[in-house]
This record gives structure tokens, C-alpha cells and sequence, in this order.
């Protein structure tokens, strides 16, 4: 199969009224959740469905990080249902939302790095041989399938003994990803993959949150930066303050309206005032205590390196 | 541009990779400071104890001496060292040693149970001291450290009540004719006796003691589904847990296995000396963390080998035997662990960085 770069940022590969007649995989109805008398969630509804990238943005403190762990079995809503397959579900564990095929990827938590690769791969999914007390764990199997699966996402590795620490951060995000693929998941829930990386890492935990999708998958990309976001997603929820600012299709919005129902808008127009004026200032010839940009005062350069997305 | 269906791009990885030889990923498991560790030390007094006219550090009878009091420390440095690389640590092990025994020496002789029956109760005792242990880390999320500082006092006071209640002294003598007698008390008291020439030399339990359950400690890190789980663990729990390891129920498998090895030990010193001691274990805690550490172990979990630590333990013996082959006062003993613990973390430290390639 040959798949242009081109083509893999494009839509899923199924056109809209076939999306729609297709059961969402995961569905959240009006979830709440409150933790004494701080509200985090009220009324939040998300739906993913298979071979669709639903982006959930938020800024910080919106209530990202209580919905995806909602999501994910860690803690159960206080009001509201999640639905697998149409299906009303209760997660009580993480486990719980693991047997349901919904794995997630947290952003630093996900991987061990002074464990091996191949023990990362199948902490909590041992394979075993031998019975009774003589069962071990299956060193040779849990190598070899962990290598072929780290070759799949592009990462070749000589020795799956090397500490998962020597890979990079990239590396140890899509190994987390392809983990959770290997190990029957249907929705992949991303928490914040591409916060701590660079360019060239975000891309390529971007990319696998793409091929993960093109597999069929239900993705569900949570982030702050909508560079990142407004390319892979076909579907974009907003939340703001625990509650939710609406979904949106592919292209019905620009980045611009995406920060401003995210709530940074007015504070980035604030900033982006600031700087014109500080600007300003320098070319009248004052003492400027900061490094003013160039050209126009565009916000744009200073909001990511992310822009060749 | 041709890629599998999955339509990923290749890695830019592949030519970042360097081929690694043999000896610098042996240097890389936790276990290569250790041993570098045990030779230089065995060197040292190997050298020193002949300089002034004395073999016998290299002799069959020295050599099983420290084997003697390496197995000591080795028995609950294993159980310690499995608890470090899940992340915890037990201050309260020394004084479950002593706590083991009184329980051992109340049983039997103010009861007048069997010495068998005596032991079983105390382990039973003993490991009951250690899952409360645990229970009350993974309920509270409090540090282990300080847990286990405070079950170290009451379980030291603990054993000072319980003695003083039924003899006046700290310690309770054993009648050495019916540890003789008892089915189950010359599994852990007994020793092969031989002449070399006209010294008697004493292969002990202790060292089987040892060697058995460094190999079980082992076996289970290295080899089961289990050990896994603990390194799970210690790396990053609310990451384990999320991957549907049973956090809390490891961390109290772990801290009751603590408690176990330390009545282990009690059952071997109150037959072998027949007598309990309240101050019995003092101090233990911190050597069984030593050893651990020597033996390449973190203090912040994740990280760890049994064998590391069973050098480590070794280390141990033999500074402390092989001050005295050497001639040298043996208050010198503590600086020389000390000394040595600092060598090993700092070497210790140093082959993480650069062999195993850490970033």
C-alpha cells in the first residue's frame, strides 16, 4: 500500500455520511464530575469514532486530565454515562477500560525508563511459559515480538535488553502507543504526546497518532496546541473551565476561533498587543528591557516551532 | 513514498544506533559495580592480612568465617534489595530480628511449646508485622521511610515489653538440649565440622541459608511475571497501575517477604546460640540497605539485581572478618563500610551513565 505524506494528513478515509451511520466506539453523555466543591467536569459529552482523530482541547485547568482519566477507568463520573459500542459501560479500574479495548498514553507516565524495552512492552502482559511454579516469563518471545513491533513503528533496536531510558522521547511515546495497538486497543487516548518533545519528535508521535487511525483505530488527541491539532483531527471538542465549548468538524474552524472558544484567545490578542507596543517603543528609540520579535509583532513564530505542520 | 500499510514514515533512528561489544553491555547490568567491588576488597585484605603474617583470610576457615557473616546480612539484604527496586523501604527488618526471636523464646520456653512450633509462630508473627507494614504504606501513600521508622520503634518496644513481662534481662536463654532434640531447629542451626590440620572449621546453614534464597530472590526478578511487576513498580507506579499491575498488592507481598527473611534469621541465631536476644537485628536495616545499594540498587526504585546485592553482601563479610586477619582494630569496621559504600554508589553511578547508555 502506498500512502503519500500527503494523503496520510488528510481525512479519514470515509466519506461523512458513512462516518455517521458507523457506532461511535467510545461515547461519553454529559459527564460530570466534581471533587468537593471544585466542579472539574459538568455535562461533557465526547464521541470517537473508528478511523477518527477527535482532538479534545483545552487550556491548562480546563479538564482535560479528569475527563481522559474518566475515560480511562481511573476514576468513575459522578454524573453522566460512557458507552462502548452503544453499549452503557462502568470502569472501575484501569483494567476495566483495558478489557474494553480503550488503552491511554499518558504524557511522562507511560513507560519505565530504567526497565528493559522488551519488559516495558509486556509489563502487566507477561507472557509466560512452564506451569506451576516453574512458569517464567517467556524472555525469548517477549524479545522477538517486541523488536518486530518496534520495527513496525520505525524504531529498530539491535537489543531489546537496552534500557527503555536510551530511547528518546519520541521513541518512548510511540512505543507506548504501539503497546497499547499490540495489545487489542480499539480507542487510543493520548494525553498531551507532543508537550515535552521537539519538533522532530512531535512529528513523529504525530504521524503514529495518523497511522494509528488510518489502522482503524479511535483516536482521541488531548493537547493545548492547536498546531498540532488542527492537521491530524477530523473532529475537535473544545473544553473550557469543566465545561464544554462545543465539537467541531474538520475545517470548520480556523486556528484562530480554536483559541479563542479555548479561552486563550483574548489573553493571546492581549499578548500579541503587548508586544506590538513594546516594538514600537524600540524603534522610537527607548530602553526596551526585553527582546522585542521582528517584522510585524506576528504572534505566530513565538506559538511553536510547529508551523510546517 | 512506499511504507508499510500502517503509511509510517521511516525513523530517522536506525543510523543513530552504535553495535555494543559484549563486555561493555556485561559492564551495563547492575551488578558490574558490585563485583568489581568484592574483588578489590578481597585484594585489599588478601594483601594486608598476609603482609602481617597471616593466611588465614585466604584459608578454607576464613573464607567460610565470612561467608558466615555475609549469609547474615545476605538473607535480608535479598528480601531488602527486592523491596528497594519496588520503590520502598523497610527501617523496621532490624528490629523484626529481635522481635522473631523473643517470640521464638517466649513460645518456647514460658509456653512450653515445641521449638518447632515456637518458630512457625514466629514467622507467622513476624510476616503478620510485615503485610501490616505494607497495608499501612499503600493506604496511607506515606513514605516508607517514615512508616517503617515508626514501626521500627514500636516493634523494638514491643519485643523490650514482652521480655521484661516474663524475665527480668533482655534476653531469653533456650535449653540447648531440646534445640537438639527438635525436628525443624537443625534446619537452621546445622553445621559440617572438619579439621584442617588442627583447627576446626564450621561450614554453617546460614551460608545454604543464603545461597538458596539469593537464588529464589533471583529467579523470581529475573525470571517470573512477578519480578517484572516489581521493577513495574518501583519505576513509576501510577504507570504500573494504569497497565493493570496489582500496585498495592506487590508493595505488601514485598514488605511481608522483608518480615519473613528477618524471622528467618532469628530462627538461625536463637537455635545457634540458644538464646533470644531483644538486640538482636539492631542496626541491620541500614547494613541490608548497604548491601543492597552496593549491589547496584537505586534508593528511588526501578533499578536493581539480586546478584548485585548478594556481592554486596559478601563485601561486607569480608571487611569485616578480614579487618581482623589484617590486625587492625575493628573499630575500623564501620569506616570501611562506609567508606565502601560510598566507593560503590559513586562506581555504581558512574557505569549507569556511561554504559547503559541512560540519557
Amino acid at each position: 500500500m502506498t500512502i503519500s505524506p500527503a494523503a496520510s494528513t488528510g481525512p479519514a478515509p470515509a466519506n461523512a455520511a458513512e462516518r455517521a451511520a458507523r457506532k461511535p466506539l467510545l461515547e461519553a453523555r454529559n459527564i460530570s464530575k466534581y471533587f468537593g466543591a471544585v466542579v472539574a467536569l459538568e455535562g461533557v459529552s465526547l464521541t470517537v469514532r473508528a478511523g477518527e482523530i477527535n482532538c479534545l482541547l483545552g487550556d491548562n485547568g480546563a479538564g482535560k486530565s479528569t475527563l481522559i482519566k474518566t475515560l480511562s477507568g481511573v476514576h468513575p463520573p459522578d454524573d453522566g454515562t460512557l458507552a462502548v459500542d452503544g453499549e452503557p459501560v462502568r470502569f472501575t479500574s484501569p483494567r476495566d477500560a483495558l478489557d474494553a479495548g480503550i488503552a491511554t498514553v499518558y504524557q511522562d507516565l507511560s513507560v519505565m525508563p530504567l526497565m528493559s524495552i522488551s519488559r516495558n512492552f509486556f509489563l502487566g502482559n507477561e507472557p509466560t511459559v512452564g506451569f506451576g511454579p516453574f512458569r517464567l516469563f517467556d524472555s525469548t518471545k517477549a524479545a522477538r515480538i517486541a523488536r518486530e513491533e518496534m520495527h513496525n513503528i520505525g524504531i529498530d533496536v539491535r537489543d531489546t535488553d537496552q534500557l527503555v531510558g536510551t530511547l528518546s522521547g519520541g521513541e518512548r511515546q510511540t512505543l507506548a502507543i504501539a503497546r497499547a495497538e499490540y495489545f487489542g486497543a480499539r480507542v487510543l487516548i493520548l494525553d498531551e504526546p507532543t508537550s515535552a518533545l521537539g519538533v522532530k519528535e512531535s512529528a513523529f508521535v504525530l504521524r503514529h497518532a495518523i497511522a494509528a487511525r488510518n489502522k482503524g483505530l479511535g483516536v482521541i488527541f488531548i493537547t493545548h496546541n492547536v498546531q498540532h491539532a488542527l492537521p491530524i483531527g477530523d473532529s475537535f471538542t473544545i473544553l473550557t473551565r469543566g465545561r464544554s465549548g462545543g465539537t467541531f468538524k474538520r475545517g470548520e474552524l480556523q486556528a484562530e476561533q480554536l483559541h479563542a472558544l479555548m479561552g486563550g484567545g483574548s489573553e493571546l490578542e492581549e499578548l500579541q498587543a503587548d508586544l506590538k507596543m513594546l516594538a514600537r517603543r524600540e524603534e522610537a528609540g527607548e530602553d526596551v528591557p526585553t527582546v522585542p520579535l521582528g517584522g510585524d509583532g506576528d504572534i505566530a513564530p513565538m506559538m511553536g516551532e510547529n508551523r510546517h505542520f | 513514498m512506499a511504507t508499510s500499510s500502517a503509511g509510517v514514515a521511516p525513523a530517522p533512528t536506525p543510523d543513530r544506533l552504535r553495535r555494543i561489544p559484549l563486555t561493555q553491555r556485561m559492564l551495563a547490568k547492575p551488578a558490574a559495580g558490585a563485583l568489581v567491588i568484592v574483588v578489590f576488597v578481597w585484594v585489599v585484605f588478601a594483601i594486608l592480612s598476609t603482609a602481617r603474617g597471616n593466611t588465614a583470610f585466604l584459608s578454607i576457615t576464613g573464607t567460610l568465617g565470612y561467608l558466615d557473616v555475609a549469609a547474615q546480612v545476605g538473607i535480608i539484604g535479598t528480601a531488602v534489595a527486592l523491596l528497594m527496586i519496588a520503590g520502598e523501604f523497610d527501617l523496621s527488618v532490624g528490629s523484626m530480628v529481635g522481635f522473631a526471636g523473643i517470640v521464638i523464646g517466649i513460645c518456647a520456653t514460658i509456653w512450653g511449646l515445641p521449638i518447632w512450633l515456637s518458630i512457625v509462630v514466629s514467622m507467622i508473627l513476624t510476616t503478620g508485622l510485615g503485610v501490616i507494614n505494607g497495608i499501612i504504606v499503600v493506604r496511607t501513600g506515606l513514605p516508607s521511610f517514615i512508616v517503617t521508622l515508626a514501626t521500627l520503634f514500636i516493634i523494638a518496644g514491643l519485643s523490650s515489653v514482652l521480655t521484661s513481662i516474663v524475665t527480668n534481662i533482655t534476653y531469653i536463654p533456650i535449653a540447648p538440649d531440646r534445640i537438639a532434640a527438635d525436628p525443624l531447629a537443625g534446619l537452621f542451626n546445622w553445621k559440617f565440622s572438619f579439621l584442617i590440620g588442627t583447627q576446626t572449621t564450621d561450614f554453617q546453614a546460614s551460608i545454604v541459608w543464603w545461597i538458596v534464597i539469593a537464588i529464589v530472590g533471583a529467579y523470581v526478578l529475573g525470571r517470573r511475571k512477578f519480578g517484572n511487576w516489581i521493577a513495574g513498580v518501583g519505576g513509576s507506579p501510577n504507570a504500573a497501575r494504569n497497565l493493570g499491575v496489582p500496585v498495592a498488592r506487590v508493595k505488601i507481598a514485598l514488605f511481608a517477604t522483608t518480615a519473613f527473611s528477618a524471622s528467618i534469621l532469628a530462627a538461625i541465631q536463637s537455635t545457634r546460640f540458644s538464646s533470644a536476644d531483644i538486640l538482636r537485628g539492631t542496626g541491620m536495616e541500614l547494613t541490608a540497605i548497604t548491601t543492597a545499594v552496593i549491589g547496584g540498587c537505586l534508593l528511588t526504585g526501578g533499578y536493581g539485581s539480586v546478584a548485585g546485592t548478594a556481592l554486596g553482601a559478601l563485601t561486607l563479610g569480608m571487611a569485616q572478618i578480614g579487618i581482623v586477619y589484617a590486625s587492625i582494630n575493628a573499630d575500623w569496621n564501620k569506616i570501611a563500610t562506609g567508606a565502601l559504600l560510598l566507593t560503590a554508589v559513586v562506581l555504581n553511578n558512574w557505569i549507569r551513565r556511561r554504559f547503559a547508555g541512560l540519557r
